[in-house]
């Protein structure tokens, strides 16, 4: 009762004074439930500095609001394929992510990525993939391709959901017919148009939230990220991810410090604290992807160090790649592609 | 009333052109609070998106300082990505068209439903028609997609609806509904009737039943008394509640998106495909524009019929 | 059975109360999973594994979640107060009157809200809003209720419109006739005759505010998340039954409201 007392009193002297900032603040702008609370009351206890999380839901609202300016955020999570984007517009301040203490721990893979080269301004948060979840009581062929969505099998028929996100999807197709994501070129585009119009009508559902459909073996397939299908395999254990061996894309979502941040050192402070192990263990046991940092499967729960859902197995690593985010051009096509198979 | 006795017309017309005068400045006085707030927060700012709607799409959303027309094209036409031909925007029309069915649909069910319900509120003894008032919004305490999501738990295969209905031996196979367009019209009529509820309540509250007891007398049936007798005095109320119900059903997007498995969109996602995934801002803006064009003339002329229809069966 | 005949009313209508009474079950009936997921001992809001409070004591130690919500209630209600009180003048200066230039302006634009998908204020408001805050430097919460009072505004206005046009001048003449200020004719007859359509407006107001999602997401500062746009947040991973406990909780202190209400007017009368 009384910190809904004092939740009330603090929110009503908000409304008057409005956010103050003064020292030994952090306004922290993340994806929702992606941050872990303990985390959040570790680095409070460790350095005194008080966080305030505030959510976003998608790479295009948090660049949007960005760029207009005046948000009064610190740190925000961007996903690799925005990365570039923000820094070449200017939204991002240069942190030297590689000379902070911690950045000793990072993995000797992740020190040098194509969309953020010498690592200076990104600090890793998690990482992951989109492939498909296959309830294998229902189907038991092969699962490490798209065909499992774009051409299913008898079996999965009217039991596929495919995630609600554009550039997932048609990117996925483009892999599958043997293409890249992004790819300009037309005649490709246009089979993947066909093929996704032609798939359409055997999927049950373009929707979040599959975890308890595929519980409730509401749902038998999906074009999904691999941290929910290890959740859902907790709750079905016949729920399998696959790794589509014609290509697959693997995304990454990194800290970065905005430019016109005003806890600059906090901020920092924040940047070094999440490349520790024991604190990107936090991390990963909470929204369980895997993170960067090595050394941090020992903070994590048991089950994790070992799912094939988190750790990629070694044939199909070569098959997953990070791709940037399409070209204008490219982007209209999607676009175009997208209101037309949902018309 | 008392006025000062005047021989002189004139001096009266021009007394009675004070006191219009004098309303009309009242009026204007009374309305300008709502209309600046209105001013700053929701036409002012739609200002921007007119200019948006001649400029170029930015790379990564956003817009940039050209001016183009491209966006008021592309609401009509579709240029064919890959022959570039060019043809009516079939897309656009037929989500135009899903999206008015549905949300007519709706404010349809919503009446139906949302009329006998305001009428019996406003039946009920003085001191608890509050209560029932405040019973119709308490579960919109709960946030939509919470209450998207509990539509979506009792109509779905295992859900309580089909439980129910299996358990009564009224089906054998349960009723696929969910993700369909019945999903859809349940679902939004489920979150929209309070819009129609509570105005029809409000203009129903004052109902002079004398009026009904004088038509009973004379020997008017129940259906002509509510068609000919209550439904007109009422009108205000369901002029506003059909407003209230439509318009926002037409622009909604959350329900259809989860209760229609996001398989088809409506005018809202298409919009908000534009501000977000889609990185065409001045195609959203004129979207949004053409939207509120349709919208605002179908208001016009609906309330101009009503009321004029209101006003033809004179009393 | 005898069917014994009831005296005839002239305010009844065969059939509604029955089809009121079935709209109010079918209103509240969503609800019962809603309640019920909220003991679940899973985490998930469609998978029940079992009874549990474990989500009350989650959402009563998630500060994150708490404030949300009564920052949700508090702009909700300031911004439904505010909308109200502007609606009802606005009504008063565009209905019983006898028709003037620019009526149907203001009749259009206090409905334009209304009129065109969230998403498209957001964006506007949000640069619009983003030039000010970095202008002023001021973050604070009256952004949101600006913002939510100004689409709140349409959903008081037309109740409020609805009970007045249905309302003659005899009353207020009668009480000026009798020497009543204007002031007084309003508190004392205008007033109370247009309750009904004030309460109806004021609630619809605060639903709606309580209910946006996009326009907050978009005008929302740092650390001013809202119980929707918390929610939004967690739409693609996984939303947990820690919302059906706050939100239980929230019918809960409305229900709790409307009964105490209910026992004072009561007293009264």
């Amino acid at each position: 009762m009384k910190l809904m007392f004092n939740a009330i009193l603090s929110s009503l002297m908000l409304v008057f004074s409005g956010i103050t900032m003064a020292a030994g603040e952090l306004n922290f702008y993340n994806w929702g439930n992606y941050t872990n609370p303990e985390l959040i009351e570790k680095f409070e206890k460790e350095t005194g500095i008080k966080v305030t999380i505030t959510d976003y839901d998608s790479n295009e609202t948090a660049l949007a609001k960005v760029r207009a300016g005046g948000h009064g955020f610190d740190l925000a999570v961007p996903s690799h394929s925005h990365l570039p984007i923000w820094v070449s517009e200017g939204l991002i301040a240069n942190a030297r992510v590689d000379q902070m203490p911690n950045f000793k721990n990072v993995a000797e893979e992740w020190r040098n990525p194509d969309w953020d080269p010498g690592r200076q301004y990104s600090a890793p948060w998690q990482w992951g993939s989109v492939g498909v979840m296959v309830d294998t009581s229902v189907y038991s062929g092969d699962i490490n391709t798209f065909g499992i969505i774009l051409d299913p099998p008898e079996e999965l028929i009217g039991k596929i959901n495919v995630a609600p996100e554009m550039n997932d999807v048609i990117s996925s197709a483009l892999l599958y017919l043997g293409g890249e994501a992004c790819s300009g070129d037309k005649a490709l585009l246009k089979k993947a148009r066909d093929k996704l119009v032609e798939a359409k009508p055997k999927w049950k559902s373009m929707d979040y939230g599959v975890i308890e459909k595929f519980a409730g073996r509401d749902l038998a397939a999906s074009l999904y990220w691999n941290g929910a299908a290890f959740r859902a395999r907790l709750k079905n254990p016949d729920v399998r991810y696959g790794y589509p061996r014609e290509g697959y894309s693997l995304w990454a979502d990194a800290v970065v410090l905005l430019k016109d941040a005003k806890n600059v050192e906090e901020a920092k402070t924040f940047m070094n604290f999440i490349m520790a192990p024991e604190n990107a263990g936090l991390i990963s046991a909470f929204a369980r992807y895997a993170n960067s940092i090595v050394g941090s499967e020992k903070y994590m729960p048991e089950d994790m160090a070992t799912a094939p859902e988190v750790v990629v197995p070694a044939e199909f690593i070569g098959a997953g790649k990070f791709y940037p985010t399409c070209s204008p051009e490219v982007q209209k096509i999607y676009t175009a592609i997208w209101t037309e198979l949902q018309k | 009333m008392s006025s000062q006795p005047t021989g002189d017309r004139q001096g009266f017309e021009s007394l009675e052109a004070k006191a219009y005068q004098r309303e009309v400045r009242r009026n204007l006085l009374l309305s300008t609070p709502a209309l600046i707030v209105l001013f700053c927060a929701a036409s002012g700012p739609l200002l921007i998106m007119l200019v948006f709607s001649f400029l170029t799409a930015g790379d990564y959303g956003g817009i940039k300082w050209q001016f183009s027309t491209e966006a008021w094209f592309q609401v009509a036409f579709y240029k064919d990505i890959f022959d570039e031909t060019v043809t009516i925007a079939d897309a656009h029309l037929s989500i135009f068209w899903r999206s008015v069915k549905l949300s007519f649909l709706t404010t349809l069910v919503a009446f139906l439903l949302g009329f006998p319900t305001a009428y019996f509120i406003a039946t009920r003894p003085v001191e608890t028609r509050n209560i029932w008032l405040f019973l119709v919004t308490i579960p919109f305490w709960t946030n939509l997609l919470i209450r998207t999501f509990a539509i979506l738990e009792i109509i779905r295969n295992q859900g309580l609806v089909n439980t129910v209905l299996i358990g009564l031996g009224v089906i054998d196979q349960p009723l696929d509904m969910l993700f369909t367009d019945i999903a859809i019209l349940l679902g939004m009529t489920y979150v929209y009737i309070p819009l129609m509820i509570l105005p029809i309540y409000a203009s129903m509250e004052r109902l002079d039943f004398r009026l009904v007891e004088a038509a009973y007398d004379l020997y008017a049936s129940r259906w002509r008394v509510l068609m000919r007798v209550i439904l007109p005095l009422v009108k205000p109320g369901v002029i506003a509640g059909s407003i209230l119900v439509f318009i926002p059903s037409l622009g909604a997007y959350v329900t259809p998106r989860v209760l229609g498995g996001g398989k088809h969109l409506m005018i809202g996602n298409l919009i908000e495909l534009q501000f977000g995934q889609g990185r065409n801002w001045p195609l959203g803006a004129a979207l949004s524009l053409t939207l509120l064009v349709i919208v605002m003339v179908a208001l016009m002329v609906y309330v101009r019929s009503v009321q004029k229809e209101g006003a033809g069966h004179g009393h | 059975m005898v069917i014994r005949p009831r005296p005839f009313s002239i305010k009844r209508m065969p059939g509604f109360s029955l089809l009121a009474l079935a709209c109010f079950f079918a209103l509240y009936m969503p609800l019962a999973p809603l309640v019920v997921y909220s003991f679940n001992a899973g985490n998930n809001i469609a998978l029940w594994e079992g009874l549990s409070l474990r989500w009350y004591v989650a959402a009563w130690e998630n500060d994150l979640v708490q404030s949300a919500a009564i920052r949700s209630v508090v702009v909700a209600t300031i911004a439904s107060v505010i909308a109200t009180v502007l609606a009802t003048m606005a009504a008063l200066g565009t209905t019983r009157t006898r028709p003037y230039r620019g009526q149907t302006s203001i009749y259009a634009m206090v409905n334009q809200p209304l009129m065109v998908p969230e998403i498209v204020t957001a964006v506007a408001l949000l640069i619009l809003f983003a030039l000010i805050k970095e202008s002023t430097g001021y973050h604070g919460y009256a952004y949101l209720v600006i913002a939510h009072t100004a689409f709140c505004i349409p959903f008081a206005y037309l109740p409020i419109r609805a009970r007045l046009e249905g309302m003659d001048h005899v009353l207020e003449t009668a009480a000026a006739d009798l020497y009543a200020t204007p002031w007084r004719t309003f508190t004392k007859v205008t007033l109370p005759l247009l309750l009904p359509g004030i309460l109806a407006g004021a609630m619809l107001a605060f639903v709606i505010s309580l209910d946006d999602v996009v326009i907050t997401e978009f005008v929302k500062s740092a650390g001013q998340d809202t119980l929707p746009t918390y929610m939004l947040g967690q739409l693609r991973r996984n939303i947990t039954p820690e919302i059906n406990a706050i939100s239980t909780v929230l019918l809960g202190v409305s229900v709790i409201m409307v009964t105490v209400i209910f026992f004072l007017s009561r007293k009264k009368t």
